[in-house]
């Protein structure tokens, strides 16, 4: 039976191994750790917007805290969609540190417009398999808006997986930004991890 | 996997481009130009103003939908905001912790109704939309009972300070919508798959329910998570 083949055995091998290697914390998210992971996301951030830094270094805050409370690895995979079933593990990592960064940069230099501006998280509600924290975000001359963070223990850590402002999600439109960039280089990864690079 | 029902793509891409033309010789440079020359408190005050002048059609719509609360918390936002708020000029409703506003359309309605959604298509000038939605905007003209009561010209304040207030917003959010149309690798899907996703927000209620979990299948393309009716 082509069904059972050394790789589909190996691999559920690992997984089996993986699943009983995580720590018991890893499947007891809760409401309260949810909400305390954005807390101090958004305690982190609000620091950032008071520092009244430069710009670059308001970047790379941002980068650093994205990359401590966000779950990068599968938020950079699934902007790649099906591409990532064809890439290398190696495409994947570098694919991976060049998407921190674009976002960073990207995301990052509109800190400017949130200055004077503060974020509140609001409450917490569990939606599927995850937590959807919901916070409202007040800035100078403008009607406050909403922004979700969805928190998953999945990866083995408290993370958030997405940040969905009034109902648009962050991965779904960099994922169809991903798409767009990749057709343009004829479904090059490794153009794309360049370019990616120097984008933001 | 799932991709946005958008039949007329190639047609959608020339009106984008003309949209894009247009934008850019008339729409940004003079939203540009407003935020630049109206004080941010006026701005303001216009933006109220058209919002609560909007209202009455949005408590039309709820009763359409059968959405009694959302008529009854409209209408209270409307009283407060034209009384107390002179007009609708400031906004004691929201001071006051009232229920947002609605905002509800015909195009909610006609969802409401179990109207099919139709394929996506980009308007001129309007933008983005499905045919549903497209239906909707054109009803939306006559529903607000604002119209029949006032006496031209007073009849088309509200749909002048609305359009005033679209282009303060296309000013104020400029570098937003600048990096949306302009610095996308495709400034079309871009737009796109935004319009879907904020329109689901909106028929949701500020719900939206229709992502699915990266977790249990990181390769899946998102896209296609993204329900499309």
């Amino acid at each position: 039976m082509s069904k059972f083949t050394r790789r589909r055995v190996l691999y559920t091998g690992f997984s089996t191994l993986a699943l009983a290697s995580l720590p018991i914390s890893a499947f007891a998210l809760t409401k309260e750790r949810a909400r305390a992971l954005i807390d101090q996301v958004v305690s982190d951030i609000n620091k950032v917007i008071k520092s009244g830094k430069p710009l670059n270094s308001m970047i790379a805050d941002f980068e650093r805290i994205f990359a401590t409370y966000a779950d990068v690895n599968i938020i950079a995979r699934s902007t790649l969609g099906p591409d990532a079933r064809r890439a290398t593990n190696a495409q994947i990592n570098a694919y991976t540190k060049a998407f921190r960064g674009y976002i960073s940069r990207k995301y990052g230099k509109r800190f400017n417009e949130f200055v004077g501006g503060r974020i509140e998280v609001d409450s917490v509600q569990k939606v599927k398999s995850w937590y959807e924290v919901k916070s409202t975000v007040y800035l100078k001359g403008q009607a406050p808006f909403e922004v979700k963070f969805l928190v998953s223990d999945r990866s083995g850590k408290d993370l958030f997986f997405d940040m969905v402002i009034e109902g648009i999600s962050l991965r779904l439109s960099e994922r169809t930004e991903i798409g767009s960039m990749l057709d343009k280089r004829n479904g090059n990864i490794d153009a794309l991890i360049a370019d990616l690079r120097k984008m933001g | 996997m799932r991709e946005p029902f958008d039949p007329n793509e190639a047609t959608n891409r020339k009106i984008h481009k003309f949209n894009l033309g247009l934008d850019r010789a008339v729409v940004r440079p003079a939203g540009k130009g407003y935020v630049a020359i109206i004080p941010d408190d006026i701005e303001t005050a216009v933006g109220r103003f058209a919002f609560n002048l909007s209202i009455p059609s949005a408590v039309v719509n709820n009763v359409l939908q059968g959405n009694m609360r959302g008529a009854i918390q409209d209408t209270a936002r409307f009283v407060v905001n034209t009384t107390v708020g002179l007009g609708g000029i400031f906004d004691p409703a929201t001071e006051m912790n009232m229920p947002k506003g609605t905002d509800a359309d015909f195009g909610q309605t006609l969802y409401v109704w179990g109207v099919p959604e139709g394929p996506y298509i980009e308007l001129p000038v309007l933008g983005p939309a499905t045919h549903r939605r497209a239906v909707g905007k054109v009803v939306d003209v006559f529903t607000n009972p604002i119209t029949y009561l006032l006496e031209a010209p007073l009849s088309y304040l509200g749909t002048a300070t609305a359009l005033a207030a679209r282009l303060g917003d296309r000013g104020r959010y400029a570098k937003t919508i600048d990096s949306i149309l302009y610095e996308s690798a495709d400034g079309y899907a871009q737009a796109r798959s935004l319009y879907y996703q904020n329109r689901r927000f909106k028929l949701g209620n500020g719900t939206n329910d229709a992502y699915s979990d990266p977790y249990s299948d990181p390769y899946n393309d998102p896209d296609g998570v993204l329900i499309y009716e």
